[in-house]
């Protein structure tokens, strides 16, 4: 280990050391963006930690969300609330174990709307069984968890899951994922399993989704499909880490948390024209920066040093 | 109750197909994947809402303002943000994802001018809410205008893309756009006018929907799924093909709900959705691959 | 117990720095003030805008007009101070409505707070409005927990009664009109699968049955549901004299419409949400008469009726027949409760709790912090949809029963 990176992983630990000391100097509110920043971090991520090397835009993310979320909300009252993490995951990991067999051979669009069918389904059948087998539809989550408890549990997992992608970018596997994204066709000669490789990085990704609902939901209080099972988190999930680029470990992160106190600042000044500035925002920032936040910022950055070298 | 099932379903899907068939043209030949689909079905169901109880004009003679108006829309919309977008794209997937984007962004700007038109109420009105009795069942007249519109659109769409010269210079386009300009097509002006084409028929959709359905400003969403779906099962870029999927959507939805549970029917359509698309993922129409 | 000694900290620590920084301020403002906040966040945008653009901004918009109009709101030293309004769009999400109730209560600071719109979004808030200690009067909220409730958060309260109580009082009106001969006890009963719908029909199963009420069809549709055509035709293929839909407004109107065209004419049609719209009298003229849905006005309530026009002059549409009155009612009482107590919200909550109040309803008093004096069943009869049960509250009109055929318009 060189000196340089010692000094990035200690920079690193402190940034880490700071944000989970947010709770002592910031208010309520503040800490309540801190839990939307942190939650969209890491969605965002782990969004990207499977759509990003194999270019496949998944709407699924709310499907997974809504299940963690749905999950804490049906155990809470009858198991501890780390076993209720952990049946969350589990639940995740198979369905996007099932999911992921079956789709991964779609391509392109096919994909995207599965994914979004998938997270209507899933919605739809939660309200049929609910409504006909459990005879309540609206569940109760009364934990006795804090703002400061959801955001660090909230923010191990977002550095959990950056480390997880940062390690995958520099494992064997890493590499194998870059040549998927350029062509499927030249991986798969080179002997690389694309399907096991697909399948083991959707599954990943959907675990930490499905992770991040269970973590948010005691925070509403009351859980109902419509409530969970919201779409435009999928959309918000995408847009972010498009915007900051999937492809690299801190677009996602780069994307998210300027949008997301965009949003804020949008919907505080302007709560009756937020939606018409919201969407001249998106349209300009695909003809600005189509490649993302941080392929711009590279080129800009290369450009001027570039420029300084001769 | 199963001649009753069957018109009813005909009649629903008819709806679905009316929806989607615009939408296969924009994604089909333009490859335009517009998210904003559905708000303009919304906008146009406004319209002729503004139209009929504003200045009494009837939602029929609305949809003569009303496609124009969608057609003259779906233009300036291609050749202000869609154009540019075409020319930068290195690939296909690069364009889908600049458009899914773009589009999203329309979403939002047309529907947020829609909240501060209208407010966020649920609007409706009733127009041709009288029965016609055919083979014993009852069908609302509103609904059957709807049917007859996407017959007479999807009929004519498709003998218009199989039999005459324009259709097959658009058809081309949608192949393939790097060999129809070898072959002296104008591609870029192909694809503006499918996009168009397929706004004026959103518009068509919209103004007739509104006259039955109930909708609000942000329905848009809803319109823009459920075209989708159609969409890819009928395979993108054939119109027949949303025709029949439409069609068969509709049917499915009332044969669960008559004889399985109406819970479960829109689990239904996403289920044999997505069985579809694993099966036969380029529609139940749709070639093997393009 | 290490949650709760952290949490203590943390509260200690934020006090301490709270009070170093407001510090030199406190003396001044209390002289200087010239206006109250009254902070809010409701659904403006998204899939709830419908609801909270119909029941719930309309009533804030004309509240503080009124208020506002009349020098603002009155203090218990008799000096008018003008209301500020600080407002959000939580956009029909339920993460973003707890944020912006934090950042009205931390950051902004308002001295009030309004509810949004939705009883799963009144839920989402409750704990927030408990730990900041701002009395919510939760009026968009459906649910037979009230009570609980109450306990569990001190100064909430409960305007709009829960699944029971309508189930119950429809059960009521339908024994009654049955004894009279004029409709068999057959009941056909469709509801939406969410919260509102599901909540009622597990009300009004057992309701109907312990009033001796058959259920001869009984199924729960999706949102979204556009067709109704397939539910309508086996309603009428069950033989049943009532029929009753727990919905959501596209499909109350969806199935007016439908039922017109099938030629379904229950002699007892009950219809959910939407009926009390003042656009639903609008589309369907006198053929509205007749049917029945939650909530009505007592026609006679002078008071109510001027609401009424007044909510049309400035708003630009009438207010709908349930959640509406009850809005702008609960308004009236926090604004009586602050004329009498001030600005502290402890004795605010406690006087909303305990006193009484004139309103748009008349005379209105909390029982266990949930306003009871509700419309249970109400009809549409000439024009107006009008309060039938509970039939022994003063004011109540008396339902028309069977129904006429639909006319052709």
């Amino acid at each position: 280990m060189t000196a340089r990176d010692l000094a990035g992983w200690a920079a690193a630990l402190a940034t880490l050391a700071a944000l989970a000391l947010a709770p002592v100097y910031l208010d309520a509110y503040g800490l309540g963006l801190m839990i939307g920043i942190a939650g969209y971090v890491t969605l965002a991520t782990a969004w990207a930690l499977f759509s990003g090397p194999t270019r496949y835009v998944s709407l699924a993310t709310v499907a997974f969300f809504g299940i963690g979320a749905y999950t804490v909300a049906v155990l809470s009252e009858t198991l501890p609330y780390p076993l209720v993490l952990l049946v969350a995951a589990l639940i995740g990991l198979v369905v996007a174990l099932v999911v992921g067999l079956s789709t991964l051979r779609l391509a392109g669009v096919y994909f995207v709307i599965f994914t979004f069918g998938l997270a209507e389904l899933i919605r739809q059948l939660v309200t049929w069984y609910e409504v006909n087998v459990t005879g309540t539809l609206g569940r109760y989550i009364f934990l006795d968890l804090g703002s400061e408890d959801i955001y660090w549990q909230l923010l191990a997992l977002g550095a959990t899951t950056i480390l997880l992608a940062w390690w995958i970018g520099r494992s064997r596997i890493g590499l194998a994922l870059r040549v998927i994204g350029d062509d499927e066709v030249v991986a798969a000669h080179c002997g690389i399993d694309i399907a096991r490789v697909k399948l083991a990085l959707f599954a990943a990704s959907a675990v930490i989704i499905t992770l991040v609902g269970a973590i948010q939901a005691p925070r509403w209080t009351y859980v109902e499909p419509a409530i969970v099972f919201n779409p435009t988190i999928s959309f918000l999930t995408l847009i972010m880490a498009l915007l900051g680029g999937a492809n690299r470990l801190w677009g996602p992160l780069l994307g998210a948390v300027p949008l997301f106190l965009l949003f804020e600042w949008l919907s505080a000044n302007f709560p009756n024209h937020y939606s018409i500035i919201l969407g001249l925002l998106f349209i300009a920032i695909v003809f600005v920066l189509p490649k993302g936040i941080v392929a711009f910022a590279e080129k800009q950055w290369k450009g001027k040093s570039a420029e300084a070298a001769p | 109750m199963l001649v009753t099932a069957i018109l009813t379903g005909l009649v629903l899907g008819g709806t679905y197909a009316l929806v989607a068939m615009g939408l296969t043209l924009q994604y089909g030949i333009a490859r335009i994947m517009n998210l904003a689909f559905g708000d303009t079905i919304v906008t146009a169901s406004f319209l002729a809402f503004a139209l009929y109880s504003g200045a009494g004009i009837n939602p029929v003679v609305g949809l003569a303002i009303a496609v124009p108006a969608g057609f003259a829309f779906g233009y300036v919309v291609y050749s202000l943000m869609m154009r540019p977008l075409v020319a930068r794209a290195k690939d296909k997937a690069s364009l889908e994802i600049d458009s899914i984007l773009a589009t999203f962004g329309l979403l939002f700007v047309i529907q947020g001018t829609l909240f501060v038109i209208f407010g966020a109420n649920y609007t409706s009105y009733t127009y041709l809410n009288v029965p016609v009795t055919i083979l014993g069942t009852n069908i609302a007249a509103n609904r059957l205008l709807a049917f007859a519109l996407a017959v007479l659109i999807g009929g004519g769409l498709y003998l218009a893309l199989t039999r005459t010269r324009w259709g097959t210079a658009l058809r081309a386009v949608g192949v393939s756009p790097a060999a129809a300009s070898l072959v002296g097509i104008d591609v870029n002006r192909q694809a503006r006018f499918a996009f168009a084409l397929g706004s004026a028929l959103a518009a068509a959709g919209g103004v007739a929907i509104s006259m039955y359905q109930t909708f609000t400003a942000a329905s848009g969403v809803v319109f823009t799924m459920k075209a989708l779906i159609v969409v890819i099962m009928g395979g993108v870029g054939n119109v027949l093909g949303a025709l029949s999927a439409g069609l068969i959507l509709g049917l499915v939805e009332t044969f669960v709900a008559t004889y399985l549970d109406p819970g479960l029917t829109l689990a239904a359509t996403y289920l044999i959705f997505l069985a579809i698309l694993l099966w036969r993922p380029s529609g139940l129409f749709g070639r093997a691959s393009r | 117990m290490t949650l709760f000694k952290r949490r203590q900290f943390l509260h200690t620590l934020g006090i301490a720095l709270a009070a170093l920084a407001a510090g030199g301020i406190t003396v001044s403002s209390a002289e200087e003030r010239k206006s109250v906040r009254i902070g809010y966040a409701v659904s403006k945008t998204g899939p709830n805008a419908g609801g909270a653009g119909i029941t719930t901004i309309p009533n804030y918009v004309l509240w503080v007009k009124d208020v506002n109009d009349a020098g603002g709101l009155e203090m218990p030293d008799g000096k008018k101070l003008p209301i500020e309004v600080v407002e959000y769009d939580d956009r029909s999400s339920a993460e973003e409505v707890v944020r912006a109730v934090e950042r009205l209560a931390t950051q902004d600071k308002v001295d009030f707070m309004l509810v949004p719109w939705g009883t799963g979004f009144n839920l989402a808030v409750a704990p927030m409005f408990d730990r900041y200690g701002y009395p919510q009067l939760a009026v968009s909220a459906v649910t037979d927990k009230a009570p609980d409730f109450v306990k569990r958060w001190k100064k909430s309260f409960w305007m709009l009664g829960g699944g029971h109580d309508y189930a119950k009082a429809l059960a009521q009106v339908l024994v009654d009109a049955n004894k009279a001969g004029t409709i068999n006890n057959k009941v056909a009963m469709i509801s939406i699968a969410d919260g509102f719908g599901i909540d009622l029909v597990t009300a009004a199963r057992p309701a109907f049955q312990e009033a001796g009420i058959e259920i001869a069809y009984d199924k729960t549709y999706p949102i979204g549901t556009s067709d109704f055509t397939p539910l309508i035709n086996e309603a009428k293929a069950s033989g049943a004299d009532t029929f009753v839909a727990f919905s959501y407004p596209p499909d109350t109107f969806a199935l007016t419409q439908q039922s017109q065209v099938a030629a379904f004419n229950p002699k007892v049609l009950y219809l959910g949400v939407g009926t009390g719209f003042p656009v639903y009298s609008k589309n369907n003229g006198d053929n509205a008469a007749g049917i029945m849905s939650l909530g009505g006005i007592d026609p006679n309530n002078a008071e109510n009726a001027a609401y009424r026009k007044r909510h049309e002059e400035v708003t630009g549409q009438g207010p709908d027949y349930w959640g509406s009155v009850i809005t702008y009612a609960s308004l009236q009482m926090l604004q009586e409760a602050i004329k009498r107590k001030g600005l502290d919200r402890d004795a605010v909550s406690e006087e909303l709790s305990t006193g009484t109040f004139k309103t748009v309803l008349g005379e209105t008093k909390l029982e266990d912090n949930q306003l009871r004096q509700l419309w249970w069943t109400g009809q549409w009869q000439n024009g107006q949809f009008v309060g039938v049960a509970p039939g022994d509250r003063a004011g109540a009109s008396k339902p028309v029963l069977p129904r006429q055929p639909w006319k052709s318009q």
